[in-house]
């Protein structure tokens, strides 16, 4: 490091070597980022040796061995093939699986529900856009744990034994027990009816990339709406339709006191659900109406300018601009979903959190591994999909120069 | 969609066909929803008594809140010390609206000596020593414990959300990788099992024989992870403002932590306060789940007054009162938030 002269003032001043090198700011930076660098480490250091000390006191083993010891811990809900003499690690993916059940349903049935009330919010209809409003008011200022809980001990243990339960079409019925639904007897006409939707699926995208390309290079639309509807709504419909009448179905009977037959989803997947999607779709629709809202009005005026009816309007020009204000904070939203579905915990719902964190800790007494397993499936998923979100943000996002 | 509003009630109730068939047909729903809900809150509803023997009427029995009325405040606090955290509340209300009220010239200095005392005094009130008689966190409880978690959260939240969004936003290189890491981690995973891991590992990385209060895990662990959504609203306040701000502070002579704290942060956190008020209301909300560890908050003693045997069948009168002063809470505190918002909008 050489001497630095400073030519502020009038004629060149030659400070010392030593106070060049401690006011220099690349030496300044660096020291600052190695000290703080070596201050987390050594509290590090400390905890974890803290951490050994106690554990050799306490007994505890370390390490991963544990997860093939067998579990013999019962679960009352699973969707994977666990039992209880399967070994740890399989009960940590039967918690796995159920709350990405639960996650995924409540992502489903959350969504639709908040776009119905977030466009309820901009209804020209007073009494409507006020009673969504109300609707969200109350939502989003009450802990979802509330819900949880009401959900569970309010509504749920006051619905009827299973004589009196209430039944959905005679094939479902809901009752204190939880709820009873038929089950196939056989899963491969699904099985064909999930491969013929996923080729529509493949086809349509195969499609809508051979339209955009003729439309790039000659003009000419394709029947765009007309092909999606068939491949995307259609085909499916007819497919789930053909695989539900094709498969004898085991529809539950009442025997005795209890149902025979069908699956049971046990009440805790019910309340849980309930509590998430009504708790959810609440802040669904605030960026529903966010969303549309900030689309400006002048673009709305100036597509009807254009020529454009209502619908092609909205198709192409409201909805495109507001799901780009959307996407971000809806990712968000879909995150916490499966963040929250852990608050299934409180009610014994067997998630990972209350599986694994919960009974398989309890069992084994190994914190730290189990810990770390339970928040890494949390980080991993909502690493993927958030590089997922991105990777369709960057898609969508305003092209400006 | 319509921007303009009707002005007339009639107009906005029954301005077009469409508006007057829907209008009708939802009021018609409504009121078949209200009435039982209305009739079993207040009309049949019971409000004198004192055991469960007096709930004689078919509707609501709110003999039971009134008689649970001081554990739904304090938990199991013991009564003849309930002026303790009322004191500790009084206190807390007066240092705030002090430093709110102060000069201007004063305001900073009496917000850093409230930012010392108060919480002390708070915790001293609270758990007693040094003169008053010492009660264990495992009897504090109800609405008194909800303040008090949302409180001491926050004030480990804010400080180290500003500092990690400041982390985040710095040109050093490793300091806003440690802050980038930190955020996304807590921001990454469930509350729910921070609490628990707070209440697992915080006695094992103590050195041996060193306790750590079962009260103190739980705020410690939840302060940690709204510390990093905090972050994240600061950063919202840090990245409006215009980077002229600090490049001129910087041309003055001022040090990096003199422009941050006299020029950058009072206006960044004047623009990220609705973003703040909203974490703390998230806050508030979760402060709930300290139920998993046994904790018992005003939802916790809700929820454990159902197990009592003279009160048997009370869980719609628990679930309505505790749902509705966390309501009240909430919405007060969003209210405010927003119009924080729209006073800066203008």
């Amino acid at each position: 490091m050489t001497a630095r002269t400073f030519s502020l003032l009038s004629e060149p001043v030659i400070v010392s070597k030593a106070l060049a090198f401690i006011n220099d700011k690349r030496v300044r930076d660096w020291f600052y980022q190695a000290a703080l660098l070596i201050g987390l480490a050594a509290l590090l250091i400390y905890f974890i040796r803290n951490a050994s000390q106690n554990m050799v006191q306490a007994g505890i083993a370390s390490g991963f061995d544990f997860l093939w010891r067998t579990s013999g811990i019962e679960v009352p809900f699973v969707i994977t093939n666990y039992t209880q003499s399967d070994n740890i690690l399989s009960l940590f993916w039967a918690g796995v699986a159920n709350t990405l059940l639960v996650t995924v349903i409540a992502l489903v049935l959350s969504t639709l529900l908040g776009f119905l009330i977030g466009i309820a919010r901009l209804s020209s209809i007073w009494l409507v856009q006020a009673m969504a409003g109300a609707y969200v008011e109350f939502v989003r200022n009450i802990p979802l744990l509330f819900f949880v809980l009401f959900w569970y001990f309010g509504v749920i243990a006051a619905l009827p034994a299973p004589r009196e339960s209430l039944s959905v079409f005679g094939v479902a019925f809901l009752n204190n027990r939880g709820l009873t639904i038929p089950l196939p007897d056989a899963g491969a006409n699904f099985r064909y009816a999930f491969i013929a939707i996923a080729v529509s699926c493949l086809l349509h995208w195969l499609f809508l990339r051979w339209a955009r390309r003729r439309k790039e290079a000659t003009g000419r639309d394709a029947p765009v709406l007309r092909i999606g509807l068939l491949l995307l709504v259609l085909v499916p419909v007819l497919a789930l339709a053909w695989a539900t009448l094709a498969t004898r179905w085991d529809i539950p009977v009442l025997r005795g006191f209890n149902y025979r037959g069908g699956f049971v989803v046990i009440p805790e997947f019910v309340a849980l659900l309930a509590a998430l999607v009504t708790y959810t779709a609440g802040f669904i629709a605030e960026i529903v109406r966010g969303g549309i809202q900030s689309v400006p009005h002048g673009q709305i005026e100036a597509s009807a300018a254009l020529g454009l009816r209502p619908g092609p309007t909205l198709r192409l020009v409201t909805i495109p601009q507001a799901l780009r204000v959307m996407t971000p904070p809806m990712t968000n939203q879909y995150l916490n979903v499966l963040k929250n579905s852990s608050f299934g915990a409180a009610i014994a719902y067997p998630d990972v959190v209350s599986l694994f964190m919960g009974s398989a800790l309890n069992n084994t007494g190994q914190a730290i591994e189990i810990i770390a397993m339970t928040l890494a499936v949390y980080l991993v998923i909502g690493l993927a999909v958030s590089a997922f979100m991105n990777w369709y943000n960057a898609r969508i996002a305003l092209v400006t120069r | 969609m319509r921007t303009g509003v009707p002005t007339s009630w009639r107009e906005r109730l029954f301005g077009t066909p469409v508006t007057a068939v829907v209008t009708l047909l939802l009021a018609a729903a409504i009121a078949w929803i209200a009435t039982p809900i209305i009739r079993w809150a207040l009309i049949d509803a019971t409000w004198n008594g004192q055991t469960r023997n007096d709930c004689t009427g078919t509707g609501a029995c709110w003999v039971f809140v009134k008689a649970r009325f001081g554990q739904f405040m304090y938990g199991f606090y013991p009564i003849e010390e309930r002026w303790r955290p009322n004191l500790a509340g009084l206190a807390f209300l007066l240092g705030g609206g002090a430093v709110v009220f102060a000069p201007q010239r004063l305001r900073l200095r009496l917000g850093l000596a409230a930012l010392v005392i108060l919480p002390l005094l708070g915790v001293w009130l609270l758990g007693g020593g040094y003169g008053l008689r010492a009660i264990e966190t495992r009897e504090w409880g109800g609405l008194m414990l909800t303040v008090f978690i949302s409180i001491y959260a926050s004030l480990i939240a804010i400080p180290l959300g500003i500092l990690l969004a400041l982390g985040r936003q710095s040109e050093l290189k490793v300091i806003r990788l440690i802050a980038v890491l930190f955020i996304e981690f807590w921001r990454g995973v469930p509350i729910i099992a921070v609490i628990f891991l707070a209440s697992l590992l915080l006695p094992l990385i103590m050195p041996t024989g060193i306790g750590v209060d079962r009260l103190a895990r739980a705020v410690i662990g939840l302060g940690f992870c709204i510390a990093a959504y905090m972050a994240e609203a600061v950063r919202g306040g840090l990245q409006a403002l215009p980077k002229g701000q600090r490049e001129a502070a910087t041309a003055l002579g001022l040090t990096y932590w003199k422009a941050t704290s006299f020029i950058i942060l009072p206006q960044a956190l004047r623009i990220s306060l609705p973003a703040i008020t909203n974490e703390f209301i998230a806050l508030v909300k979760n402060t709930t789940l300290v139920l998993v560890v046994s904790i018992l908050d005003l939802l916790g003693i809700a929820q454990a007054s159902l197990a009592d045997p003279n009160w048997v069948g009370m869980n719609m009168e628990a679930y309505v009162f505790s749902g509705g002063i966390y309501w009240l809470i909430c919405f007060a505190l969003s209210r405010w938030s927003r119009s924080l918002e729209t006073k800066r909008g203008r």
